[in-house]
């Protein structure tokens, strides 16, 4: 072959390249990214977990051999030789959606909460409970007591191909989103068990909200193959942490709920051979984490007790090219054309994807990237608006969650939060949050029908809660400790972030903070001092040339 | 009585004094820096150097209360009323009017009334009130609690700032006093070669003259 025919060769190879490229690119841009939940997901690499340590190979054991055609059967099969983990796992907050804060009262966990994005899963478990870990809750037939409901592999499938669809029918409008796929191959992904990856918790908790980085803003898709500077635990070049290395597991039941958090850890690595089950970064960094061999290092460790590991080590929060939603306005929801719902497209993330600004199903919507957090003290309480709390509208907002915490109380510390804000309907008569019935093929769901009355009414009709008839609509706050996303020490926040006017933690109270404009009132009296004693020296030095002696002639010394 | 060139600040007395300049320099830059007052240097840098020169000087500090007390010059700063009102007199209007200088710098009394007072404010008032009030804002995590150290710790920054800028209007007005009363430079060279214009009791020449005959010209 002679150089011409050569360099022809490579054109049209480069060009067959480039074209497949653009088709690939053009069937990725087909799939909507704002609905890619677990379901759309298929990792096409999963990622791999450095700190296996199994004795097992689950590929060899007989009881997976199959053939299984459904997930209860594969989780039969699990139990088998688990036997109890059935029992532990019902015990586990992924199973039952629900959590008592005993310190609170509260009764809190996705059965119950209402949130300012789809607002609630109750009532909606056909489409919400994908993320819940059992088969088929659909409505409150399910059956909490039977452990073959359980699904194991959610967790467990090292595949990457597991993928869950609703548990009830929708209106066609939302479910032709689930259309066109695969089969799962139950005895391939049974075969597959491992400790969960990024891959598996991300499948549910980077799409919470509704997509992608929706909910938290440090929790998305980018974490899934993270660079060192994402995150400097989960880079899969480097310590490529799984989840549960710090959300460590005992029984099936995992530390680290934001329900319930510590927020100033004082226990730190504990006794040598302790074992502390607990997702602080104190449980490995302990509780004087810098080089105190240093000035630096001192002056820093000095800080641990008022400030959050977090609020340092975290600069922005979704850096890793995928956006979260800031803003979401329902009051907008419902508009069509030609009688269908529709979407518009305008904003592009740092990843390229284009993301949903408007939805008939769900209002518009305003995202972020690279996001400040809001500061403040937080003793690890989260405190909620509850579906049967009653507020007072007039305040102009209503906070979905709130949290305590001071600078007098020694267990509080400055966090970062995402704070999200969204306009929702609430019963304006009863003054309390509603429940919308969103998803269902029948008349009343809004998705797909588009009516706040109908919905709201079957949604507190399901439920036996009182609603007045009448709705408006409500600001509404809410915030997330942003805790993942932890960049290399060298991407920390400097002093001069927060040691300056109107830094990061200006505004946050009960604290002094050298170089905050602390005393601007002593600032100006002393300005004003130094100004009069400069004048008067002005003064009296200037009286002296006019008044004064005249420099001796030097021949006269 | 006669006047001759003394030897009335030694080598350590002048060390201490330059040693001292440098870093209340040093320390007035780096910690206006820290309040905010300017931007020139980042925080970070800022507390590095404030907290080395604030080590630096207590250190000298600490050498500087040991030679006041074991050769006595802590002396030359006790409080007098002697000769103060003609020396205000003149700083107020008197050098107006061209008049001589009226204090006469004595051996063992080596700074007029007001100087003398106002160095012994310095030594008693505002140093320890920065170095105290440094010292517990250095320290503030060893005794203020978490709960209660953001209150403690604003007082504490008060203190220091306060003491600070006494020390900046010292600064500022001993500067200025430098002009008075003769040649700016008169004033300074003393201070770098130790040797000053003093009167002299006919006994104290003579002793100077027998037994230290190079503090003496």
């Amino acid at each position: 072959m002679n150089s011409t025919h050569r360099v022809t060769a490579q054109v049209l190879v480069g060009m067959l390249w480039l074209l497949s490229m653009a088709l690939v690119h053009a069937s990725a841009e087909s799939s909507d990214h704002d609905m890619n939940y677990r379901l759309d997901t298929i990792v096409e690499q999963p990622s791999t977990r450095s700190d296996s340590n199994s004795t097992a190979d689950h590929t060899k054991f007989e009881e997976l051999k199959g053939p299984f055609n459904s997930g209860p059967e594969v989780t039969q099969a699990c139990l088998k030789c688990h036997t109890e983990a059935g029992h532990q796992f019902m015990q586990n907050i992924h199973w039952t959606w629900e959590y008592e804060n005993e310190k609170t009262g509260q009764t809190l966990g996705k059965k119950h909460l209402v949130n300012n994005f789809c607002t609630n899963s109750r009532g909606n478990e056909g489409m919400c409970a994908q993320c819940h870990t059992g088969y088929g809750w659909k409505d409150e037939s399910f059956d909490f007591s039977d452990q073959n409901n359980i699904d194991c592999v959610v967790c467990h499938d090292r595949t990457g191909t597991y993928y869950k669809t609703p548990n009830s029918e929708g209106n066609k409008a939302c479910s032709i989103m689930f259309e066109g796929k695969q089969p799962i191959q139950w005895e391939k992904v049974a075969q597959s068990a491992g400790l969960p990856a990024r891959e598996n918790c991300g499948g549910c908790h980077f799409y919470g909200g509704g997509g992608d980085g929706v909910k938290h803003g440090d929790l998305d898709s980018s974490l899934i193959h993270p660079d060192r500077k994402l995150d400097v635990h989960m880079d899969s070049e480097g310590l490529n942490f799984a989840c549960t290395a710090c959300h460590v597991t005992n029984k099936h039941v995992w530390a680290g709920s934001r329900y319930d958090m510590i927020a100033h850890d004082i226990g730190g690595t504990g006794m040598p051979g302790q074992r502390r089950d607990v997702a602080t970064c104190e449980s490995c960094h302990g509780d004087a984490p810098h080089d105190s061999s240093e000035l630096e290092g001192i002056k820093l460790n000095n800080h641990v007790d008022r400030i959050a590991c977090q609020t340092c080590h975290i600069p922005t929060f979704a850096r890793g090219g995928v956006a979260t939603k800031t803003d979401w306005d329902w009051r907008t929801a419902g508009k069509t054309r030609d009688g269908e719902g529709y979407k518009e497209k305008n904003y592009t993330q740092g990843n390229g994807k284009h993301r949903a600004t408007y939805k008939s199903i769900k209002g518009s919507f305003k995202y972020g990237e690279n996001l400040v957090p809001h500061y403040n003290w937080f003793d690890g309480q989260m405190i909620y608006t509850t579906i049967d709390t009653q507020f007072d509208a007039s305040n102009g907002f209503i906070n979905i969650n709130t949290f305590n915490g001071s600078a007098d109380d020694p267990d509080s510390r400055i966090w970062p939060f995402k704070r999200m804000h969204t306009v929702q309907p609430y019963d304006k008569v009863n003054n309390t949050l509603v429940y919308m019935h969103l998803w269902g093929n029948d008349e009343n769901a809004y998705w797909g029908n588009y009516d706040f009355a109908k919905a709201i009414e079957t949604g507190m009709q399901k439920n036996d809660l009182p609603y007045s008839g009448e709705f408006d609509f409500v600001d509404t706050y809410s915030y997330w400790p942003i805790t993942h996303m932890v960049a290399p020490s060298e991407d920390a926040l400097s002093c001069d972030s927060c040691h300056t006017d109107k830094g990061r933690l200006e505004g946050v109270e009960g604290v002094y903070i050298p170089g905050r404009n602390e005393t601007p009132w002593l600032d100006k009296a002393m300005l004003m001092i130094l100004a009069a004693t400069l004048l008067g020296i002005l003064a009296h030095a200037l009286v002296r040339m006019v008044f004064g002696p005249k420099p001796k002639h030097s021949g006269e010394h | 009585m006669s006047t001759r060139l003394v030897m009335i600040y030694t080598r350590f007395e002048r060390f201490w004094h330059w040693t001292q300049m440098a870093l209340i320099m040093l320390l007035m830059f780096t910690g206006f820096g820290l309040h905010g007052t300017h931007d020139l240097l980042s925080f970070k840098t800022a507390v590095s150097l404030h907290t080395v020169a604030a080590l630096a000087l207590m250190v000298l500090w600490l050498f500087a209360i040991f030679w006041h007390l074991t050769t006595g010059t802590w002396r030359h700063y006790l409080p007098t009323t002697k000769g103060l009102f003609a020396v205000i007199r003149f700083y107020a209007y008197g050098n107006l009017k061209g008049e001589r200088h009226p204090y006469r710098k004595a051996y063992w009394r080596k700074h007029n009334p007001p100087q003398a007072m106002t160095y012994l404010s310095l030594k008693l008032v505002m140093f320890p009130a920065i170095w105290i009030s440094g010292l517990a804002y250095l320290t503030y995590p060893l005794w203020g609690g978490a709960g209660s150290a953001g209150g403690a710790l604003e007082i504490v920054a008060v203190i220091h700032l306060l003491a600070a800028f006494a020390i900046l209007l010292f600064v500022i007005i001993h500067l200025y006093l430098l002009t008075l009363g003769g040649p700016v430079v008169e004033h300074v060279k003393p201070m770098i070669t130790g040797f000053d214009k003093v009167d002299l009791a006919p006994e104290e020449e003579a002793y100077l003259e027998r037994d230290e005959p190079g503090h003496i010209r």
